[in-house]
């Protein structure tokens, strides 16, 4: 059953996604920056790990092709499209000092819900629902967003790299539990807090082909995906 | 940037010499200066830092590189908690550069690195894993273990975005020095990784030392 639904900007949601599902992101006025953290649904003990993911495929970014590994040396999604080609998993998320500092006070009590949320809290009001907290945040991805390092490490943010309707979509290859928020990218220079919406699409994911871009764009995949079947077969998994 | 420390190891409080494959667990007060040494060259210390009044909180290898604009660690850095505070300052270094990108090597990520049937060889995160049960009293889980700093590590970044582990810019006797900014406990892992260059395929032994305040 597809499901589409859109995030306006500032927002926060989760949800659990299931082995063989997509989930579709799409930047719908561009420059948008969608904030995700991934936990094994069945064992969030197992969660999304940036520097796993980057060393395991010599990348400092993610796009199609790429997986998203756990820090168990699983995989827990594959990008299987992206129309954007760079998306930031260094630069972790805004705090609610940050965006005080860049956009001002904020409150609910004045500005009901446009009020100025944060990455954090957006995060940790999620993972709360879980059981989770301040000790299960880790290096988010920011969908959408570009930050390169220059030749002695200096980090620039790539102001609009994302255009309007671009699209990421991603299959999941163990049932997995999201967190997602469309606060801006902590590195986003804009003098008025940005308020862009995030469409989120999901639906059933086209069985793997043998000839599948993501198993075969790193030797490495082929053993992460390895791994990730043995975990499916074992009689707990998904459970 | 290289910047000599004007500390005597013969006045410092702690001094302690850790093999490869093996843990620093200690705490460090506000004021105290840390400093770890590469005896042999060519070693990764794999840390982790946490405020020890309130563990949940530690350090953020991502708030550290983002609020530095600068991926890599040296003389001038903060390293910051995930609440975005200070928790200790690099104040010497003759190495140049080091890593926080790059994670910490475990017995999973080796099985996708290298070999499905390299899982039982040893890890920074498999001596984390035993310290933090072995340590129960401090509170810490699998949950606590994180994004990590990688000093003597060099792992390049292209500015098109390929990352790669390269052979060490350190050596024999290089070493790092930090002043803390709040209580924090020091988790280090020396580590015992044998299949990249990370530490020349071959651990030694690191030493840490501790100063008090001036």
């Amino acid at each position: 059953m597809p499901y589409s639904t859109q995030l306006q900007g500032g927002a926060h949601w989760s949800f659990t996604m299931r082995r063989g599902t997509l989930l579709t992101l799409t930047d719908i006025a561009g420059g948008g920056n969608a904030g995700m953290l991934l936990f094994n649904a069945a064992q969030p003990l197992e969660r999304y790990n940036a520097p796993d993911t980057l060393k395991c495929q010599h990348s400092f970014f993610l796009t199609a092709g790429h997986c998203l590994y756990s820090d168990m040396g699983r995989i827990l999604c594959s990008i299987v499209g992206d129309e954007v080609g760079w998306h930031d998993t260094v630069c972790g998320t805004s705090n609610a000092a940050m965006v005080e500092r860049q956009f001002g006070a904020s409150s609910y009590q004045r500005d009901r819900n446009d009020r100025l949320q944060n990455g954090r809290h957006a995060f940790l009001t999620e993972a709360a629902k879980y059981g989770l907290g301040r000790r299960d945040m880790a290096a988010n991805v920011n969908w959408f967003s570009k930050v390169t390092a220059g030749a002695d490490g200096t980090m620039q943010f790539v102001d609009g790299h994302s255009q309007a309707g671009s699209s990421v979509s991603l299959r999941f290859e163990m049932d997995t539990l999201v967190l997602l928020h469309t606060c801006p990218h902590p590195l986003d220079p804009a003098a008025i807090y940005p308020r862009r919406p995030i469409g989120v699409s999901i639906g059933e994911a086209p069985p793997m082909a043998a000839d599948d871009p993501c198993l075969h764009s790193a030797a490495e995949n082929a053993r992460g995906f390895a791994n990730t079947a043995l975990y499916n077969q074992m009689p707990h998994a998904g459970h | 940037m290289m910047q000599q420390s004007t500390l005597d190891p013969t006045d410092a409080v702690l001094r302690r010499v850790v093999g490869a494959g093996d843990v620093f667990f200690e705490r460090v007060r506000h004021g105290q200066f840390l400093r770890i040494v590469d005896l042999e060259g060519n070693q990764a210390a794999d840390t982790l830092f946490y405020n020890a009044e309130d563990t949940a909180e530690r350090y953020s290898a991502v708030d550290t590189m983002r609020e530095q604009r600068n991926i890599y660690l040296g003389v001038g850095t903060t390293l910051m908690s995930t609440e975005g505070r200070a928790m200790l300052r690099i104040v010497a270094d003759t190495v140049g550069r080091h890593d926080t990108l790059g994670g910490a090597c475990a017995s999973e990520s080796n099985t996708v690195r290298y070999d499905l049937e390299r899982r039982h060889m040893h890890s920074c995160r498999d001596s984390w894993m035993l310290a933090v049960v072995l340590n129960e009293a401090c509170g810490l889980t699998k949950r606590d273990i994180t994004h990590n700093i990688n000093f003597f590590m060099n792992v390049p970044v292209t500015p098109d975005g390929v990352l790669t582990f390269e052979d060490g810019l350190s050596g024999p006797g290089k070493y790092v020095e930090m002043c803390a900014d709040m209580d924090v406990l020091v988790l280090i892992s020396n580590c015992p990784q044998l299949n990249n260059p990370c530490n020349g395929y071959n651990p030694t032994p690191i030493e840490v030392l501790v100063w008090d305040p001036a």
